[in-house]
């Protein structure tokens, strides 16, 4: 695996193998050192064009535990935000001795395009291009559902995942249909009309508009983060109705199957799509998917790296 | 004056005469001579060669095509303010290589041509250049904002003579502007060239709408934001009994409008490029900025429908919306790249790829859609005109038997965007003369 730009690229072997190496390399978190010499020598470039605390700090995480050297671009007080384009900025990450950069992008393919532009060498790991994908979120989503309702191993065959929330705009939402469908899953996409993508019917999902009848006999459901810019732009009349047709509260949390847990990518905007009760609540995996962040970005850094040319 | 309207003022005595000989006038299967002398076509037939000058210069043009020299009705020529990405220069290299006698320069330029000044020096630029006939399009609004009629008339009246109007790149949105507008310019037979784009259905729209553009995450621009405008500028036009002409129309919904209207006896006429005859949204795949252009690449469906249009007439014209970018504004993420494409040279090799080939049109419907009518939207005179003694000679000889491959560095452009790399084009443009003099020989400028 040279690069990973796109949950769609990975096979359900390949899936399955990252998520059996995550699980492995965990191990090393509950040791009292953290950190294996796996990587040593070699550089990992976080470059952030999107402020992404959360997923940068993941990214860095994984890079160090695996005894890489870091280097960090983020967006605000770097060249970054005096206008150098990408191209310059990954040829400078490169200049340093990069060999993988993990890119936040806002434009959609952005990590696709350095990929495959010929501007450098390096691998490159979407960490979330605009619109369009966020394969390692998906890759964690997938290791969290696996670990709790699959005992941690193999795929997630009929397992029924709902994502619900603002899927016009969610690479989220893009990435685990993705990965999901090939590791197994039956997934539902539930959102209110403008919020669906126009096209979404050649997608391998169902949709639906009604939360409540999704949720019967739902395994999981992801609640994704409503942007506050869509608040305003007449996708929904308001947050309040928003809240009542889409949000999860204690009330339609109790309905679903008791085994059934939730997930939420981050940041929570709380009593928006997800009431407190239910984020804090016996369901909630979301400080689990946090954790497992870190494994499943070691194990696409470990996959990345030993697939380049001296590897150790 | 000669009554050439576009003629430099240059002496033409002791220029040869140029006779061609086996020349497939219009595409007929008879091949015959034509000579050229005073800038005018002198001769066809026998008396070409038996009358001729004994100076006069002789040319095998082996049954070659002859039409009337090529006339684009949209072309963006970037000076002044972009000299970076091309030039009045440049682009007139690029036309003559494509078989122009005639570009229209599209006023979106820094500054703007939206006033009797600019669209002067625009004109004369290109009459110093001498490559091809420039004929600057005004801008509708001052600025392009979309706020206050530009001086149209002032432009209409000046040496420029300008007869299209368009703030092309942007739509003329507001429906009552826009009215005013179309009424306006027929006190001097000017025209509205509309780029129909709802802009409140497009807001940072990236690519076509539709289940690619979900997939890919790029924001949709949807076929019904050209469509609306159009449905609504043909009612205008014909409510204040106006000229319009839609800019590069992409859609089924689209040709179906214009259809609608034609039948109706709206005055409307249509344009499509010739990346919009070939290519679709599928390209949008790669992510890479060259295939981004707006009006966006469509579907299979719409190219379908577009060279369907194109055949039936129902599109009057091909216009090549010939937009040079720098290299660096497309050498990038897509979402920073520059919307547009090459297209002057690639022109009629696309078309007799499309169109010819597939036996949709003659050559001498190509004449008609790529000479002939767009001179008589744009109100040139000495264009598109037939091809008969006494006429200017303008022509351009096309040979539909050579094949090319195009690559970026054989455009003259000062930009290399072309979209056609690695395609090969069925037919290629062997010769061009403006008045008869050759501005293009063997394929290379002269």
């Amino acid at each position: 695996m040279k690069h990973l730009l796109s949950a769609s690229d990975l096979t359900r072997d390949d899936a399955v193998s990252l998520l059996d190496t995550a699980a492995e390399l965990a191990s090393v978190t509950d040791r009292a050192v953290k950190k294996l010499p796996t990587l040593r020598g070699r550089t990992v470039a976080n470059l952030f064009f999107e402020d992404s605390t959360r997923t940068r700090l993941s990214f860095e995480a994984a890079a160090k535990r695996l005894s890489a050297d870091v280097i960090t671009f983020t967006a605000k007080g770097s060249s970054v935000s005096k206008g150098e384009t990408l191209k310059d900025t990954a040829l400078t990450l490169e200049a340093m001795g990069a060999q993988v950069i993990v890119l936040r992008h806002h434009a959609s393919g952005a990590a696709q395009r350095l990929a495959q532009s010929g501007w450098i060498e390096a691998s490159v790991i979407n960490a979330g291009d605009g619109t369009h994908e966020h394969p390692t979120q998906a890759l964690l989503d997938a290791y969290t559902l696996r670990q709790h309702l699959r005992e941690g191993a193999g795929d997630l065959e009929g397992l029924s995942v709902v994502i619900v929330g603002d899927i016009l705009h969610s690479r989220v939402a893009r990435s685990n249909v993705a990965l999901l469908t090939t590791l197994g899953a039956r997934v539902t996409l539930v959102a209110p009309p403008t919020l669906v993508p126009v096209g979404v019917q050649t997608w391998p999902c169902e949709v639906s508009f009604d939360l409540d009848e999704a949720l019967v006999g739902a395994d999981a459901v992801m609640m994704l983060r409503v942007q506050t810019e869509r608040m305003t732009a007449a996708y929904f009349p308001s947050v309040h109705e928003y809240s009542r047709r889409y949000g999860l509260d204690s009330a339609r949390a109790a309905r679903m199957p008791d085994h059934a847990v939730v997930l939420h990518p981050g940041p929570m905007n709380r009593g928006m799509e997800i009431t407190a009760e239910v984020a804090d609540g016996p369901r909630a995996l979301i400080v689990d998917q946090v954790a497992n962040g870190v494994s499943v970005r070691m194990a696409v850094l470990y996959h990345v790296l030993s697939s380049q040319e001296g590897a150790p | 004056m000669s009554g050439l309207a576009n003629e430099p003022a240059v002496d033409r005595a002791g220029e040869r005469e140029i006779v061609l000989r086996d020349i497939r006038l219009m595409g007929d299967r008879q091949a015959v001579d034509i000579r050229f002398a005073d800038g005018r076509i002198a001769a066809i037939g026998a008396t070409a060669v038996a009358e001729a000058d004994p100076q006069a210069q002789i040319l095998d043009v082996a049954g070659r095509i002859g039409l009337p020299g090529l006339v684009d009705l949209h072309t963006h020529l970037r000076e002044p303010g972009r000299e970076d990405a091309e030039t009045i220069e440049t682009g007139c290299q690029a036309a003559a290589l494509g078989g122009y006698t005639a570009v229209h320069a599209m006023a979106n330029t820094q500054p703007v041509a939206d006033t009797a000044g600019v669209v002067e020096q625009v004109w004369r630029r290109g009459r110093e250049v001498g490559l091809c006939d420039v004929i600057p399009v005004g801008a509708v609004t001052i600025g392009l904002s979309g706020e206050r009629l530009a001086e149209l008339a002032a432009m209409a009246e000046s040496a420029a003579r300008v007869r299209v109007f368009s703030d092309d790149g942007i739509c003329v949105s507001d429906p009552l502007l826009m009215r005013r507008a179309l009424e306006y310019v027929k006190a001097f037979d000017g025209v509205i060239a509309q780029h129909a784009q709802e802009p409140r259905l497009t807001v940072e729209a990236q690519m076509n709408e539709g289940a690619l553009s979900g997939e890919l995450g790029l924001t949709g621009w949807p076929a019904v934001a050209e469509e609306a405008i159009i449905a609504r500028d043909v009612l205008l036009a014909e409510h204040v009994r106006s000229r319009l002409h839609v800019c590069h129309l992409s859609t089924r919904g689209s040709v179906e409008v214009v259809r609608w209207a034609k039948a109706r006896g709206i005055d409307v006429t249509a344009e499509v490029t010739p990346h919009h005859l070939m290519l679709t949204e599928e390209l949008a795949r790669s992510y890479d900025p060259l295939y981004k252009v707006n009006p966006p690449l469509r579907t299979v469906d719409d190219v379908h429908a577009v060279r369907e249009g194109l055949a039936d007439g129902t599109i009057d014209i091909v216009a090549t919306d010939h937009a040079p970018h720098a290299h660096e504004d497309k050498d990038c993420e897509w979402g920073a790249g520059a919307f547009g494409m090459l297209g002057l040279q690639t022109a009629i090799g696309v078309v007799a790829a499309t169109m010819v080939e597939p036996g949709h049109l003659t050559w001498a419907d190509v004449a008609q859609r790529m000479s002939v009518v767009p001179a008589r939207i744009g109100r040139v005179e000495g264009q598109g005109r037939p091809l008969a003694v006494g006429e200017p000679a303008n022509m351009v000889i096309i040979d539909p038997d050579a094949p090319w491959l195009v690559s970026a560095d054989q455009m003259a452009s000062r930009s290399q965007n072309t979209p056609f790399v690695e395609h090969t084009l069925p037919a290629s443009v062997w010769a061009t003369f403006l008045r008869g003099r050759p501005t293009v020989l063997s394929g290379a400028l002269v």
